[in-house]
């Protein structure tokens, strides 16, 4: 099958789709996606129940720590390397396998750059005294958006596994199954990335 | 990579082939081997309790001692001998069963195989590396974040690894049964083994993760000054028995499911009658499952939530009691009015009913937040779950292994030995857990090292234990029967036991590598049966003509990614003692586990053909000229 | 190329169709980031503008609901009928939306200090 020459003409329409390989790593994407909404939802709520507790007196709470600004800009970021990710599979349904890795790769840029972000805030964080032996809360915090972060990473690394190995493939029935489960992967990073700026930085700033 | 069937091979090759195997009959027996392992170990640690527990004031181990075994013998049986030996059926027979050459991630089944041994060597190493977990096998937080020496530590890392690896595996059936299916079996011609193995799968899904959550909470709070459950940092003890809790009772139906499943298809062979009410086993099954994540406080009654929540959880908990009595309703009447054949699986299955049926009510009992209160922490409750657990899920699973014998391993468990194990096992059982149902009234609490005299508890804890020994005995004479059966003649035929219904029963023995060589055209629930009825003496109708097979390869990195998280724990579970070599063990295992993992996405695996000549040499050197038609 | 897979080249017009519906697809799918986009910026908008918290938790909660929607239902394709098993995937996706509700549910309220 990776033998097989296609052109845009003979490429499926759902190529991720095409093969028994496909149609199982499609389906199994999903059912990994659904253990993960119990593994943040388990995160989450466990944040919930200990926000801004911590010992007698502290100081630390989420209204006064979180910075909405910084919170705005990486949303922007990653919501735009989903937008980014969709067109990359946009180009793999039409065998553009140069438009698939240009936008992958800007992708990955993107979520570079949140994650910089993501640093800089746990940096300044530290910084001040917040750590993760803080309090509960700030436990609870940095388990949940460093939990968050650990999945932009193995996100990261998933896509940029892909756009090398297959560079000097191009794309064939093989690989666009692959592709295909790590934008979903991707997205889904993003629809948790919603939660909690909703949640931790939104709400938290609410008091 | 291919004939590998065909070949005769030697003792290194064939280890090889076990260490890097992907094939799930081949991984059905490394479960149950790895299963009865870790049952024979727990039994024993069981048997220790009830030997300390024999006569009042015992000293035959210490009170430190026996808190290890309870906690062992729990997590081991739960966790490391029941999954084990259930995925060894659902791996050995649900590809059959619906006609499939493999699952749908066959590396990723060797992957979650490797994981949960590794995980299970990990925490059974903490008996010689200073002391085995002691704080239950709920680990609960207040007694769990202060225990001393390392026993915890190896219950959190070793949990985490193993459950890693049952997760993929749940993940694995789900999309296998959904999307592997022989043409024509629809989801409501699945077999029922094969229903509750996707709703089981399902519940795997979504309930491992909260324990991950959980654990993951537990390793950092202990080991690197994380603050979850410290009250004085903020913290809630109760966070943890939330997040276990809601793992843990779907654990249990993760459990059951499987076993009722393994009834499911047991009864109608022996009952030469078609199962009853199939369509409301099924609807049962799923609102089993759906209910299951709706009634995990029912463990938390004494806990304080408050009465609202209490009587919400306790009518939950009472209506699952519904769907589970429809099954049991089902195979009674599936029972009634059939042409009964008493072999040893049928014997396990009418042991079951009584059983697990009074385990249930038990249940329902305790369901009621009040009569909780008076009964929480008692003898009572270890009554109740040994009854549905002994009763629901040992029974099936050692049905199951005289039931699946032949396909498994092409030979037959005497049934004889089987017939005195089953007697001697179900009378050693009742003795041992019925008579705790009057020391839990009585006032006994669980989880004690030893007891005072003359409480009116000394004669029923004796009798207790005389059935422990008898249960050992039972299980002594059930290896030996498998140790037998090796030496026995191979069966080399189709539908062993002469009354099969489903697929599996369709294919002579022993089972080539490729399984169907043509895919079954599936016409009906009960296809193989349906088949026999319609005069077609040579198997199924096929779906496909015969042509070229693709199968996966063999591969050594899943076991390479779990050694890696083996070595990973040590360097985590010694970080804490600030041992020097500690994180760099860590990161040199997780490099192991990544690397691993790059090397498998880099290469391209698309597994081997088979050509048709194989397939045809193949079938005439198992089955001599002819073949399997 | 095992034998179950089907790949045999689209005609002309089937492909330019294609083609067609893909782009046509692609240009929803930017305006629904569009609307995500602005969905959140109300989002942050709305905390800012300091109204009461009772009307904000919820309504900025709704917020993110209707966005996580936007993203299942386009992004991750599960509006797609034709794709792969969707109906079980939808099924199972929203069973742990359920579950995951029960579990805040929990938290929020049988956790006590």
């Amino acid at each position: 099958m990776e033998h097989t020459k296609f052109t845009p003409q003979s490429w499926p329409d759902k190529p991720e789709q095409a093969t028994m390989e496909g149609k199982n790593k499609f389906v199994g994407i999903w059912i990994f996606i659904c253990s993960d909404i119990t593994l943040f939802a388990s995160v989450f709520a466990t944040y919930l129940s200990l926000k801004d507790k911590g010992p007698a007196g502290m100081e630390y709470s989420a209204a006064e720590l979180f910075e909405l600004p910084l919170a705005f800009v990486m949303t922007m970021l990653l919501l735009t390397s989903s937008l980014t990710s969709v067109y990359a599979m946009y180009h793999m349904k039409n065998y553009n396998f140069k438009g698939v890795q240009i936008w992958m790769s800007i992708t990955v840029l993107l979520g570079l750059g949140f994650l910089a972000l993501e640093i800089y805030e746990f940096y300044h964080y530290v910084h001040d005294g917040f750590g993760y032996t803080q309090s509960a809360f700030s436990s609870a915090f940095f388990t949940l958006v460093g939990t968050h972060g650990l999945h932009v990473v193995i996100g990261l690394v998933w896509i940029l596994c892909l756009i090398f190995r297959n560079a000097g493939r191009g794309l064939n029935l093989y690989n666009a199954p692959k592709y295909y489960a790590a934008s979903i992967f991707w997205h889904f990073i993003d629809v948790v990335w919603v939660f909690i700026f909703t949640v931790v930085y939104l709400m938290g700033v609410l008091g | 990579m291919s004939s590998v069937a065909v070949s005769k091979k030697g003792f290194g090759a064939t280890v090889w082939d076990y260490l890097t195997t992907v094939d799930h009959k081949k991984l059905g027996v490394m479960y149950l081997l790895a299963g009865t392992l870790f049952f024979a170990i727990a039994g024993f640690e069981a048997l220790l309790m009830r030997i300390q527990l024999m006569v009042p004031n015992n000293d035959f181990v210490s009170a430190g001692t026996f808190n290890e075994l309870l906690t062992m013998h729990g997590t081991t049986m739960l966790f490391l001998a029941a999954t084990p030996l259930l995925f060894g059926f659902m791996n050995a027979v649900i590809p059959l069963q619906i006609g499939a050459r493999d699952v749908a991630f066959p590396f990723l089944n060797s992957l979650g195989f490797w994981m949960f041994f590794l995980g299970a060597l990990f925490l059974h190493l903490s008996f010689f590396l200073g002391g085995a977990p002691d704080a239950g096998w709920t680990n609960y937080a207040s007694l769990a974040l202060y225990s001393p020496g390392h026993g915890v530590d190896f219950y959190v890392l070793g949990l985490q690894i193993s459950g890693a690896g049952t997760l993929i595996s749940g993940i694995n059936f789900i999309v296998t049964i959904i999307t592997m299916r022989a043409p024509g079996m629809t989801f409501m011609r699945m077999p029922l083994f094969t229903w509750t193995s996707l709703i089981t799968s399902a519940l795997i899904t979504f309930a491992f993760p909260p324990l991950t959550v959980g654990l993951f909470l537990m390793l950092v709070d202990r080991m690197f000054e994380a603050n979850f459950f410290d009250h004085t940092m903020g913290g809630n003890t109760i966070i943890w028995e939330h997040l276990f809790w809601i793992f843990g009772h779907p654990e249990v139906y993760i459990l059951v499911l499987p076993a009722f499943g393994l009834f499911s298809e047991i009864i109608p062979v022996f009952a030469r009658k078609r199962l009853f009410g199939y369509s409301s086993m099924v609807f049962a099954t799923i609102l089993i499952g759906f209910l299951g994540f709706m009634v995990w406080a029912h463990h938390m009654f004494t806990t304080g939530l408050g009465a609202t929540a209490n009587a919400i959880f306790a009518v939950a908990t009472m209506a699952i009691a519904v769907p589970t009595g429809m099954k049991v309703f089902n195979w009674i009447m599936t029972i009634w009015g059939g042409s009964v054949k008493v072999t040893v699986p049928m014997l396990y299955a009418l042991g079951f009913i009584p059983s697990f049926v009074a385990g249930g009510v038990t249940g329902v009992m305790q369901a009621a937040a009040p009569l909780d209160y008076q009964l929480h922490d008692s003898y009572f409750i270890v009554a109740h779950f040994h009854y549905v657990i002994v009763g629901g899920i040992v029974t099936a699973i050692f049905g199951s292994m005289h039931f699946y014998w032949p396909i498994m391993f092409n030979r037959a468990l005497s049934e004889t030995l089987g017939k005195w194990t089953f007697w001697i096992f179900f009378i050693g059982f009742h003795c041992t857990f019925f008579i705790q149902h009057f020391l839990g009234l009585m006032g006994m609490p669980r989880r004690v090292f030893t007891y005072q005299a003359n409480q009116g508890w000394d004669l029923f804890n004796f009798i207790s234990s005389i059935g422990a020994i008898l249960m050992a005995i039972g299980v002594i004479l059930l290896v030996l029967n498998i140790i037998v059966s090796a030496k026995s003649k191979p069966l080399n035929c189709r539908d062993y036991w002469g009354d099969g219904r489903s697929l599996e029963w369709a294919i002579k023995t022993p089972v080539p590598f490729y399984n169907f060589k043509q895919t079954p055209l599936v016409r009906g629930y009960d296809p193989y049966w349906l088949e026999k009825h319609e005069g077609n003496e040579e198997g199924m109708t096929y779906a496909e003509p015969l042509g070229e097979i693709h199968m996966p390869n063999n591969s050594i990195l899943p076991l390479i990614m779990s050694i890696g998280t083996f070595v990973a724990a040590f360097g985590a579970l010694y970080h804490p003692d600030g041992k020097s070599w500690a994180i760099p063990v860590l990161i040199l295992g997780l490099a192991i586990t990544v690397g691993a993992m790059i090397i498998r996405s880099m290469k391209d695996d698309l597994g081997f053909h088979v050509h048709v000549e194989e397939i045809v040499a193949t079938e005439e050197h198992l089955y001599g000229k002819g073949g399997n038609k | 190329m095992g034998h179950d897979t089907q790949v045999q080249a689209r005609s002309k017009k089937q492909y330019e169709y294609d083609r067609h519906h893909n782009a046509v697809h692609m240009r929803k799918q930017v305006i629904n980031f569009a609307i995500m986009i602005f969905l959140t910026f109300l989002a942050f908008a709305v905390v800012v503008a300091d109204f009461s918290t009772y009307y904000i938790k919820p309504l900025i909660l709704l917020l993110a609901g209707i966005q996580v929607v936007i993203q299942l239902y386009s992004y991750m394709h599960m509006d797609d009928k034709k794709a792969s098993h969707i109906g079980v995937i939808s099924t199972f996706v929203w069973f742990g939306v359920v579950i995951a509700f029960t579990v805040f549910l929990a938290f929020l309220t049988i956790i006590w200090w």
